[in-house]
């Protein structure tokens, strides 16, 4: 299947522009070290060696809905074995992206933390602590019934779990910057320049 | 002159024991942290993974006001290539602070695009002007062995200690890091220095799950049993973490660990700063003892006693371990 943003261009080329180093992608020797140095490769619906020989085939259906992506852990193990120096972990970010933006991920656990997370940030320009409390909240919504109990009241007790983020001083020019930014990314989609996406 | 300081939203709450003894160790050193003037967040893991451009310029905001901040005259700690440095201690925000301006060095339509929105807000960064530092690196490297052991008035002797490194501060290797991606010793000569036992561990620089916590619990168990399991199979005392995260993961997600697998991990999770603090002799109550959930007292009382005979010298095999390339079929 071709690009939606550019019909001429192949999944491998998006891939690799959406990538800062992208380009090292098209070396790839399918030699499964990545795949072999993973703590989440038993957990991946396809290793990133496949998933790499998927893109290169332009299966992009198959990698947009894979689970892959979304159970790496940024541990960067492969990156620094990799024959290639390919910036694997980086991929993986980009796949994300396109899987969102492409609507392959309603309702997932994943893109809906960084979700929550992102919107903290754009509200106060800082985070809750990543990990505690965006599951606090997570766990309020209906949709969640996983419970975080006993966990929350030790770390309120010992005062570390924040209700709101600090706020930073200069909140307009944040919002501006990030407001700015966006619109960019939104006219590239509509303009072929997949390069900021 | 002056290191620029970037704690990182972590610091602020949840790893507070981090931050207050960074700063007590710091003083205490002479070592001067000018915290960045109204700092944001990094974005984290989660940005990046949402919109690209708007997670350069997230992290871009942070690195133009430390240029405007730390190269204003007579303000910024130099390094020797003119780059002023900017101190993180958390390995996340050290990792995007410091790829961002490699990337943005590297990829132009990136850095014009990110500059454009920055402009948005009246900022601009210049790649390649701010120098991006870990504390452990900065400690290590800066500060030096030889004066940290001529502070040291408390030796942690007898304390059995796993120094744990986690990912971010030693991969990917974009200059800079830690001496080795795989087996890095910085801390574990670190933690001798202050006179504690460092243990052999194997996992030091495995994955805790990052995130994984909040998106797919049994698989961040997972990775967690291990290097508690680990730590323990070498009858560490306590684990010393470097990143807020690590600490968070292994400290308070370690009850839901001992749930999950019916295992008894009693493992107390400090920073080196903590331990730095300690060895020091500063005044405990300034360092942030008590955060931790998983108590670090009983473990502390044993410094100063004889170490006991009998730990385990040889490195065992963990075939739950993070497979090794060609391990296994
Ligand atoms: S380690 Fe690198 S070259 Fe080998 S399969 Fe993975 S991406 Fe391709
Ligand atoms: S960075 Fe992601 S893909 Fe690479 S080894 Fe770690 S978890 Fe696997
Ligand atoms: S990595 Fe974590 S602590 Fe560091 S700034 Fe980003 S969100 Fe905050
Ligand atoms: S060990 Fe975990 S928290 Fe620490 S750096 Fe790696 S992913 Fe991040």
């Amino acid at each position: 299947m071709t690009s939606p943003i550019h019909p001429q261009q192949t999944f491998l080329q998006d891939v690799i522009d959406a990538t800062p180093g992208g380009d090292t992608l098209r070396t790839c020797l399918q030699c499964g070290t990545c795949g072999g140095s993973c703590p989440s490769g038993a957990d991946m619906d396809a290793t990133p060696r496949r998933l790499f020989a998927m893109i290169a085939a332009g299966l992009r259906d198959e990698v947009l809905q894979s689970n892959t992506p979304w159970y790496c852990v940024s541990c960067y193990y492969c990156m620094v074995r990799c024959p290639q120096e390919i910036h694997i972990t980086d991929v993986m970010y980009s796949l994300k992206r396109m899987a969102i933006r492409e609507g392959y991920t309603d309702h997932d656990a994943a893109p809906d933390f960084s979700q929550t997370f992102i919107g903290y940030v754009e509200r106060y320009g800082r985070s809750f602590e990543l990990g505690l409390a965006t599951r606090f909240h997570l766990a309020h919504s209906p949709l969640r019934k996983v419970g975080i109990g006993t966990l929350a009241l030790d770390m309120f007790a010992r005062d570390r779990l924040a209700l709101t983020p600090k706020r930073i001083k200069d909140m307009e020019g944040l919002h501006a910057i990030l407001e700015t930014a966006k619109a960019m990314a939104r006219k590239a989609e509509a303009t072929g320049g997949s390069k900021l996406l | 002159m002056n290191y620029g300081y970037y704690p990182g939203c972590s610091l602020e709450r949840n790893a507070a024991a981090y931050d207050v003894s960074t700063r007590a160790v710091a003083a205490h050193l002479g070592l001067g942290l000018d915290e960045l003037e109204d700092w944001n967040c990094c974005g984290a893991t989660e940005y990046i993974a949402i919109n690209k451009l708007a997670a350069y310029a997230l992290i871009g905001r942070n690195l133009a006001l430390a240029q405007k901040q730390l190269h204003a005259p007579g303000n910024g700690r130099l390094a020797a290539d003119g780059r002023a440095q900017l101190v993180a201690p958390c390995s996340a925000c050290f990792l995007n602070l410091r790829k961002a301006d490699r990337y943005l060095q590297d990829d132009e339509t990136l850095r014009t695009a990110t500059n454009e929105a920055l402009a948005a807000g009246g900022l601009r960064y210049d790649p390649g002007t701010i120098f991006v530092r870990h504390l452990l690196d900065v400690m290590v490297n800066d500060v030096g062995f030889e004066e940290i052991k001529r502070r040291v008035t408390k030796p942690l002797t007898g304390l059995r200690v796993a120094p744990y490194y986690g990912c971010l501060l030693v991969r990917p290797r974009l200059g800079g890091e830690l001496s080795n991606a795989e087996y890095p010793t910085e801390l574990d000569q670190l933690m001798k220095a202050l006179g504690a036992e460092v243990v052999d561990f194997p996992l030091k620089a495995h994955c805790c799950g990052g995130h994984m916590t909040q998106i797919s619990a049994e698989v961040a168990y997972e990775l967690l049993r291990r290097l508690l399991q680990n730590a323990a199979d070498y009858k560490a005392d306590v684990i010393v973490t470097l990143c807020p995260m690590c600490q968070l993961n292994l400290d308070a997600y370690q009850s839901r660990v001992n749930q999950h697998f019916g295992a008894g991990f009693n493992l107390p999770i400090l920073y080196f700063t903590q331990m730095m603090g300690l060895a020091f002799g500063l005044d405990e109550k300034a360092l942030g003892f008590g955060k931790e959930i998983v108590s670090a007292a009983a473990a502390l009382a044993k410094i100063g006693e004889p170490p006991k005979a009998g730990a385990p010298a040889r490195r065992r095999k963990d075939d739950k371990a993070l497979p090794m390339p060609g391990a296994k079929p």
